[in-house]
């Protein structure tokens, strides 16, 4: 709402009467606006809101129709998703996503120098390699990947994830870097450069700062896909590496309730990634308001 | 001059740089090392003790048996159990995928009985019996007959029932009583239909019958194929022809497909048996025919409205004597299992009549896994709270044979499945079909010419295994 108002102020210094006009003519209309905006994002809202309640309910008031609004909450649901072993599941998803988000912006940063600012040869059939990696669904390729996994015995081993997600995640990851090295002005780079800087400072002191943006939201994404990542994991492992969205699926049961139980496995598993996102977002922020990249 | 001097400096520069990097690129490896040998030591450091993985479906009874290993461990404390618990469907393809490759992640692995013939006669899980005859106490003749003959091969048991399941109708004793109408002892398919007319009541979310409509051969086809079967229909005829388009079969699944298409519950072609428990188990279904093992959901008065106001009728029928499936999930070893003694030691554990009293201590009677042995049935404790549905349930369970379920002999194991590998596929596509219809999409007539083409591809491979 208050981003709308400021958006017109700029245009308001220049011809007040007219604006004002406008903005008092709009203003049975902007509150409907504001109202259907307001009833989206509540609709948009609900389920995750429904998800956090229901995470408070006994299974009984969980299933019943019509659905209650008021009841006794409980923590029941928490604790009985603790004592299956949460912490084991979190800690890793926690090792798969944290390391394999670490590798891929380690490779990726280069990779994307090499296909931006200094391009290789054939540029277009590398960048064309790297994305035809994930045109094959990856149900195509489980068993083969699965019979490999069992002949070096690496499968339900964690570092199997962090290997594949790291494979799955580097081309997405050398592709948004890539946009974002190009929009780096070549002149400050030739500067660092005549200024006797090596292509490792360069990088490091130049390059990096001006492109944390969108290293931090290429991150981001890259975080998000690892934590949320299911097929991989409920096929590759079993009893020690089970990530979270295996604790999910495993408190659904075909026969009884368990729509509680899974709204509190639900709120646990989102909570990082929503943490992640608000880190995220506030060095997206700060970068942009930097001003280094326009 | 200048130039000259300030030429070395950046070199040196350079070169700090180059070694800065190349400690940082050494530190990360040696971390990633680090961590794969922890994880490697991890796996090793207890190995004094036998570790077995067990895979379960993670219903309610297997997550009673997986808060109950602080017995197992008092009882075996040389064996380290770790779970893997997973949803029907997900637990099936994993445990599936492990088997049938040699994977081999898994020590115990839950079956059914649809799995057991066919996986014993390919190697892939152990023949038990031998392990079954050296255990004292274990009495395998205390399990239930049908049960213990559908897990069984060339008669040996190849996996041991943790519990079974026939099919019956429950119906709700008010809302009969409030409408004026009685259950018929052995009720048939049309006096449902028409018990089920007069209960409908959509005005206050009361549907007449819950049935399952959703795809699946787990699902819509469970129930439905009973329905085929006691109408003189069926999946193939005894030379391995199929009869989806034959009359009796029509007859079957218009029947059913009406029913609940007429005075069912609403988007029944979404609905399987989870929607089901919630619908009777809230009082918005006044009948429900399904699996025996929905007592456990909608008996237990934490979470259902219903308990203790039920009636159970065997499962309809209209030309054969009794119409109920059968079905168990049971406990195997995969031949690929490092740990075999001692993952017998666990499926023994989990199996025996002992276990069937801790969970009625621990638990509550109401929760013990039923229909797997005879001497659960002669609990007073477990008789006194099942008196409703403890002897429907026994005479379901011994009824459930292809001879007093189907009209004519076929040339394959199962009553609400086909026990060929190809079922699973054949009979998911079927219930899409099925399902379509249910949503009125396409007509009966429609979806079963379709399933008859499909069945007619695997017919194919029968036929001329056959006539060899």
């Amino acid at each position: 709402m208050s981003t709308t108002v400021q958006t017109q102020t700029p245009s308001a210094e220049t011809s007040e009467p007219p604006v004002r006009r406008k903005r008092k003519g709009g203003g049975a209309g902007s509150a409907a606006l504001t109202l259907f905006t307001w009833l989206l994002a509540l609709g948009f809202f609900m389920p995750v809101l429904w998800m956090v309640l229901t995470s408070f309910k006994q299974e009984a008031d969980a299933a019943s129709n019509p659905p209650k609004f008021f009841f006794t909450p409980t923590l029941d649901q928490y604790k009985a998703v603790f004592e299956a072993g949460a912490g084991g599941y979190l800690w890793n998803s926690v090792i798969a996503t944290v390391v394999s988000t670490i590798l891929v912006i380690l490779l990726a940063i280069p990779a994307a120098y090499a296909v931006s600012i200094r391009p290789v040869e054939k540029t277009k059939d590398v960048l064309f390699f790297f994305i035809s990696t994930k045109m094959l669904p990856v149900v195509a390729v489980i068993m083969p990947i699965y019979v490999v996994a069992g002949k070096l015995k690496v499968l339900d081993n964690i570092w199997t994830l962090v290997f594949l997600y790291t494979a799955m995640n580097l081309p997405l990851a050398v592709w948004m870097m890539r946009s974002f090295f190009q929009e780096v002005p070549r002149e400050v780079l030739e500067a660092a450069q005549m200024d006797g800087a090596s292509l490792m400072t360069t990088m490091r002191v130049v390059l990096i700062p001006m492109v944390a943006p969108g290293i931090a939201s290429t991150a981001l994404i890259c975080v998000i896909f690892a934590w949320n990542e299911f097929f991989f994991a409920l096929n590759l492992t079993a009893a020690d590496a089970a990530t979270v969205p295996i604790m999910l699926v495993s408190t659904m049961t075909s026969e009884g309730l368990y729509l509680a139980r899974l709204s509190a496995a639900s709120v646990l598993a989102s909570l990082p990634v929503v943490l992640a996102g608000w880190i995220a977002q506030k060095q997206l922020v700060r970068g942009l308001s930097m001003g280094a990249i326009k | 001059m200048r130039n000259s001097t300030a030429a070395p400096d950046r070199v040196r520069g350079r070169h700090r740089t180059a070694v800065r990097r190349g400690a940082w690129w050494q530190a990360l490896l040696l971390a990633l090392v680090t961590g794969f040998a922890m994880t490697g030591c991890a796996a090793s450091a207890d190995e004094t003790k036998d570790e077995i993985v067990v895979a379960i479906v993670s219903n309610p009874q297997m997550q009673d048996a997986m808060e109950l290993q602080d017995e197992f461990a008092k009882a075996h404390p040389d064996v380290n159990v770790k779970f893997v618990s997973l949803p029907e469907n997900e637990a099936r393809a994993k445990i599936t995928a492990s088997v049938a490759t040699g994977g081999g992640e898994f020590d115990v692995v839950m079956i059914s009985n649809y799995e057991t013939p066919i996986w014993a006669e390919n190697g892939w899980i152990e023949n038990l019996q031998p392990y079954i005859d050296k255990t004292e106490g274990y009495d395998d003749q205390d399990f239930i007959g049908s049960i213990r003959n559908a897990l069984s091969y060339e008669d040996d048991m190849y996996s041991v029932p943790f519990y079974g399941e026939s099919s019956f109708l429950v119906y709700n004793e008010e809302m009969f009583e409030k409408a004026g109408v009685t259950m018929p002892e052995n009720p048939t398919w049309p006096e449902i239909n028409e018990l089920a007319a007069k209960l409908d009541d959509p005005d206050n979310g009361v549907s007449g019958i819950c049935l399952r409509g959703l795809a699946g051969w787990g699902e819509v086809m469970a129930p439905l194929s009973t329905v085929m079967n006691t109408y003189g229909g069926g999946w193939f005829d005894e030379d391995w022809n199929p009869t989806l388009t034959s009359p009796e079969t029509k007859q079957a699944v218009n029947e059913y497909v009406n029913l609940v298409r007429e005075h069912g519950q609403p988007g029944a072609a979404t609905s399987g048996y989870g929607d089901c428990i919630t619908r009777y188990s809230q009082g918005n279904a006044a009948m429900w025919y399904d699996a025996t093992a929905m007592v456990s959901s909608i008996e237990d008065p934490a979470s259902s409205t219903v308990a203790g106001k039920n009636g159970y009728a065997p499962a309809p029928v209209m030309d054969t004597e009794d119409a109920g499936w059968l079905y168990s999930w049971s406990l195997a070893i995969p031949s690929t299992s490092d740990h075999k003694d001692a993952a017998w030691d666990f499926v023994s554990w989990m199996t025996n009549k002992e276990y069937i009293k801790l969970v009625g201590e621990r638990f509550g009677w109401e929760r013990v896994p039923p229909g797997s042995r005879y001497s659960t049935y002669e609990v007073p404790e477990y008789r006194e709270i099942s008196q409703a549905y403890a002897q429907p349930t026994l005479d379901a369970m011994d009824g459930a044979s292809q001879e007093s379920s189907m009209t004519h002999p076929v040339p394959y194991e199962g009553l609400q499945f086909v026990a060929i590998p190809e079922f699973q596929d054949l009979g998911t596509r079927v219930g899409q079909q099925i399902s379509a219809a249910v949503a009125g999409q396409i007509t009966v007539d429609e979806a079963l010419e379709q399933s008859q083409a499909y069945a007619e591809q695997v017919a194919r491979t029968y036929q001329r295994e056959e006539g060899q």
